[in-house]
């Protein structure tokens, strides 16, 4: 897609996608929610940064981790902001979404986060909204989550630092998963030396070699000496379109469990974006284990969120750039 | 008030003395403006003696507290803020290097106020500048000066330490 997510002079107006984002807008991204990272230890987690602005949570699709941390994003740099769960209001009575979106716009809204379970919904909104709004991608269809994938690239960075050394291995159903996608861009913009993605044929996309990963189907092999393991979640409709025989079998195969960890580098650490599903993918012991940084990826998501939020909105300035 | 610039190393001392006259056994907690007043607070805190000050230098970013987010968007980025002690029921002595308009100090003081409630604070600038905005004031001044709105102080922190220096718009 073209790159109507920044301003003329290169700001991020909206973040639609990590596609087509250059390396330095994304190590801003992630040196900005260091310095706001701090304000989840203070005694009074808020700053008044946007005090005045009205934020509009759209959520057209499930969602406790990323609502809740864009939520108190927002709450954290005192916007006002409002969780609407779509799917249960308004389009269900027969309002268009684009009628939605115009109410929601005529309350005087500054930003939209949006999910939706349609590849493309927020780049949609993002072309019609007024020229002082801006649109935050909380994940569209398969096609994209750009917040996951930097608060991902943000924890990984906090314990690895430099990215060209790292050797990255991503699990899992890659062909239906946005958080991937958008992994697989982040990773190779910030230049990681080695990006492997593992998994059955069937959830492997077929152009996978044109995305610059290596592809294992075998996960010893796959697994051998890297810095870093992202796990993913294996959507269990996925198991109806008998595209997997069954969750037990997958595990199998594919769960990442202590003993496959060993075949990491022994400070390897453990990625997985949640819901996790316990006994699939991933065992109990790996995901609550000592190499595991899953719960710190939920803290981080909020610093990762309140800097996109303060960059979009902050790029819409009267007098530009200071 | 006068229209040239002291030698700074004359300023930080006469601020050190006054600093040493006026505060002396109130146990201060040191916080520096970033990142002018942060240079300015070391120096002063060098000039004095090692235990005159309770614990480590303090530093505030006060990016996310200006009044001007609307207007010109986010500020360049800088170190965080950092204050590695309690403040409750405490002085402090607040450095920034030039008091202007005075939204600097009034955006720091916000800050100071979400970190807890302070027993006193003090301000100390190296340049208290004619043009203020708001009903603030400093307690311990390098030096004060008289200065046309299109002249502006810069201070900066090179090889050869801190240097002062004054600015007109058309140069």
């Amino acid at each position: 897609m073209t790159n109507n997510q920044l301003t003329e002079n290169g700001q991020l107006r909206h973040f639609l996608t990590i596609e087509g984002l250059k390396r330095p807008l994304l190590t801003e991204i992630m040196d900005r929610a260091e310095q706001f990272s701090s304000i989840g230890n203070r005694q009074v987690k808020k700053v008044p940064l946007l005090r005045g602005k009205t934020i509009m949570n759209l959520f057209f699709e499930n969602s406790t981790r990323t609502r809740t941390t864009f939520e108190l994003a927002a709450k954290r740099l005192s916007a006002d902001v409002i969780s609407l769960n779509i799917s249960t209001s308004a389009t269900s009575k027969g309002e268009s979404l684009l009628d939605t979106l115009h109410n929601l716009e005529a309350m005087h809204t500054d930003m939209f986060v949006v999910r939706h379970n349609q590849s493309g919904a927020a780049e949609f909104i993002a072309q019609h909204v007024a020229p002082h709004v801006s649109v935050i991608n909380a994940g569209d269809g398969c096609h994209a989550h750009p917040t996951q994938a930097m608060l991902d690239m943000f924890t990984i960075r906090r314990h690895k630092q430099h990215f060209p050394d790292l050797r990255v291995a991503i699990i899992g159903d890659i062909l239906h998963s946005r958080v991937a996608r958008s992994q697989i861009q982040a990773l190779s913009t910030l230049g990681v030396g080695e990006i492997r993605v593992i998994g059955p044929k069937t959830l492997l996309p077929a152009d996978c070699q044109t995305l610059g990963v290596h592809v294992y189907h075998d996960l010893d092999e796959g697994l051998r000496d890297v810095d870093v393991i992202m796990t993913l979640r294996l959507q269990n409709e996925r198991m109806q379109g008998a595209l997997l025989p069954s969750a037990r079998e997958y595990f199998q195969c594919f769960g990442l469990t202590e003993e496959k960890l060993k075949l990491a580098k022994a400070d390897a650490i453990v990625l997985h974006p949640g819901p996790i599903n316990r006994g699939v993918e991933i065992a109990s012991t790996v995901a609550d284990g000592p190499q595991s940084v899953i719960l710190e990826q939920v803290t981080h998501g909020i610093a990762i969120r309140m800097a996109v939020m303060t960059m979009a909105l902050g790029s819409q300035a009267e007098e530009g750039v200071l | 008030m006068t229209t040239s610039l002291s030698n700074i190393d004359t300023l930080l001392t006469s601020m050190a003395n006054d600093i040493r006259h006026q505060l002396a056994d109130k146990n201060i907690l040191l916080i520096g403006i970033h990142t002018g007043g942060v240079w300015v607070a070391k120096a002063l805190a060098e000039l004095l003696d090692d235990d005159f000050f309770d614990g480590a230098l303090g530093t505030l970013n006060i990016a996310y507290y200006r009044d001007d987010f609307t207007r010109i968007g986010m500020h360049p980025q800088v170190a965080p803020s950092d204050l590695p002690f309690s403040i409750d029921d405490r002085h402090l002595l607040l450095v920034d290097d030039v008091l202007h308009s005075g939204r600097t100090v009034r955006a720091a003081l916000n800050e100071i106020f979400d970190y807890g409630r302070p027993a006193r604070v003090s301000l100390a600038v190296l340049i208290e500048r004619s043009g203020r905005e708001l009903p603030i004031r400093a307690d311990i001044i390098g030096q004060s000066i008289n200065l046309t709105d299109d002249q502006h102080i810069k201070l900066s922190n090179g090889d050869d330490g801190l240097q002062l220096e004054l600015r007109s718009n058309d140069q």
